[in-house]
């Protein structure tokens, strides 16, 4: 169960996004503890990645957004963003060691990588088994690799929220269950709000405290078994064909 | 300063067109261009900016012509300030609308390029800014060299600042965003500086090439490299070895020698795309 210490957490209060007249979103209300996992559900188009690109600032919205980081008000505050997928060519000559380094150290990395940026680097793939990546091309890794090197980068520095986008986009199954694991981990030894957007509904199910069907509002929440009996879950799966 | 230059070139060198100043110049000029090009140019292909760089590229006689119109005696100043103008407007327009910049890119290209020409080849006079076309390398001076040397240095700092933030940006911008790198002031100082190392340069290398020099060393290296760091080195060696065979070759063919060094570019990239073949086979 997740733990709540009362120190941090994430409200939404009426938040709506209007993008050339029409209601992406509409009066979407979310309150998210530390230590708390979310998962955002919905069918193709239902404003999902609308609503984390307002949490993430890019999209403008009316409403009301508010971060208590550590029982201090915050208006920014640390987000570790997991995105759905890379701008990258089938040839772009990005490592793993290149991206990690980039992210997380100031040391340029064109000017290749001295010890300490070196093990900084190892340090931070380790706790997701990924340490072995490090001199492939970002673009040759398979999707669970991907997640993985994408999920530790956003851990360092340790964010207050996590954002993750589909994980579940070119991943199998096995892939993804240890992934899901790996996020599970990192809630309880870090003490991490975690939000997850995605349209596998029962992918997710397993792994999350809380559940939130969107579609353009929100339909149903609850405890995952809550929302996958309600009957307007499977009415707005089965309209869209999921 | 430069007599040492031009005594170490007449002693490792000790071939015909060591004997000219002008060839000496270029070689140069060549050597401290083409890292500066190289550089610049892994980045606009990493970060798909190849069209807006030939944009840059090209609004060369539309400033021409600005300067022309109000008779200004130095028109690179006026070309540099266009272009810095022109970059910052089409960063706007790519941040406030949603229209697909390929387009917008090429309708302003031809535009430029049009407004340029007919008012420059108004009572025929346009054959006089042929040079801007095609460029003349061997007709750099030592201020030249001066200037080629300040953007050197200016360019190597921006890239030891902010080189890992660009990459970042080419690999994912949203991510880039919610690491707080400001991505609308980066990008438009990336191309502020990319349009004035283009228009200091443009009349040595042509409106023509330009866009082939940037691109060209960056897209071969991308063919043989599997990081960041072989990427940019790779990238510089391509260009300073192409630049110098194709300078040398134009001397003795007696060709441009911009574009014998594109020639020269284009070879290399078809080397290293068999390279990469090969070992993709194994």
């Amino acid at each position: 169960m997740p733990r709540d210490c009362g120190h941090c957490c994430t409200r939404i209060s009426d938040l709506n996004v209007k993008i050339n007249g029409h209601h992406i979103l509409q009066n979407i209300n979310l309150h998210i503890n530390c230590g708390e996992i979310l998962a955002i559900i919905g069918p193709n188009g239902a404003g999902k990645t609308t609503l984390l690109n307002a949490i993430l600032g890019e999209m403008p919205y009316t409403g009301k957004m508010s971060f208590l980081v550590k029982k201090t008000r915050a208006n920014k505050p640390k987000i570790g963003y997991v995105p759905q997928r890379l701008q990258i060519e089938p040839n772009s000559p990005v490592s793993v060691q290149d991206f990690v380094s980039a992210s997380i150290s100031n040391h340029p990395i064109w000017t290749g990588f001295p010890k300490k940026v070196a093990d900084q680097c190892l340090e931070c793939l380790k706790p997701f088994s990924a340490e072995h990546l490090i001199k492939r091309k970002i673009c040759e890794l398979s999707g669970g690799e991907l997640q993985r090197v994408l999920l530790a980068t956003a851990m360092v520095p340790t964010p207050d929220l996590l954002l993750l986008d589909e994980p579940g986009t070119g991943v199998d199954v096995s892939g993804l269950v240890l992934f899901y694991e790996l996020v599970r981990g990192l809630r309880t030894q870090h003490d991490i709000s975690v939000i997850i957007v995605t349209h596998d509904l029962f992918g997710v199910a397993e792994y999350v405290d809380h559940l939130v069907l969107l579609n353009r509002s929100i339909i149903a929440e609850g405890t995952p078994q809550e929302v996958l009996s309600d009957k307007k879950t499977f009415e707005t799966f089965a309209f869209h064909k999921l | 300063m430069i007599d040492i230059w031009y005594k170490f070139i007449e002693f490792c060198f000790p071939f015909s067109w060591t004997h000219y100043v002008f060839m000496k110049n270029a070689l140069l000029a060549i050597i401290l261009i083409s890292p500066v090009f190289a550089q610049m140019g892994t980045l606009v292909v990493n970060n798909r900016m190849v069209f807006f760089s030939d944009v840059l590229a090209h609004s060369t006689l539309a400033s021409l012509a600005i300067g022309v119109i109000f008779g200004f005696q130095e028109p690179s100043l006026v070309m540099i300030g266009f272009a810095v103008l022109l970059a910052i407007a089409i960063n706007f327009l790519k941040k406030m609308s949603n229209l697909s910049m390929d387009t917008v890119l090429g309708i302003l290209s031809a535009f430029i390029v049009a407004l340029g020409v007919v008012i420059l080849s108004r009572q025929g006079g346009f054959s006089k800014f042929s040079t801007y076309l095609i460029g003349d390398i061997l007709s750099i001076s030592t201020e030249q060299l001066a200037s080629i040397i300040f953007l050197w240095v200016i360019v190597f700092w921006f890239w030891y600042k902010y080189g890992n933030k660009l990459i970042l940006m080419s690999v994912n911008a949203s991510l880039a965003r919610s690491r707080g790198i400001n991505i609308f002031w980066l990008e438009t100082s990336f191309t502020v500086l990319l349009a004035i190392v283009i228009m200091v340069n443009i009349k040595l290398v042509g409106i023509l090439i330009m866009n082939s020099l940037l691109v060209i060393p960056a897209a071969a290296s991308r063919n043989i490299s599997r990081n960041i760091k072989t990427y940019t080195l790779s990238a510089v060696l391509i260009s300073v070895i192409s630049g110098i065979t194709g300078l040398i070759f134009s001397y003795y063919w007696g060709t441009a020698s911009g574009a014998t060094i594109v020639i020269f570019l284009t070879l290399s990239y078809v080397i290293t795309l068999i390279y990469a073949k090969i070992l993709q086979s194994r």
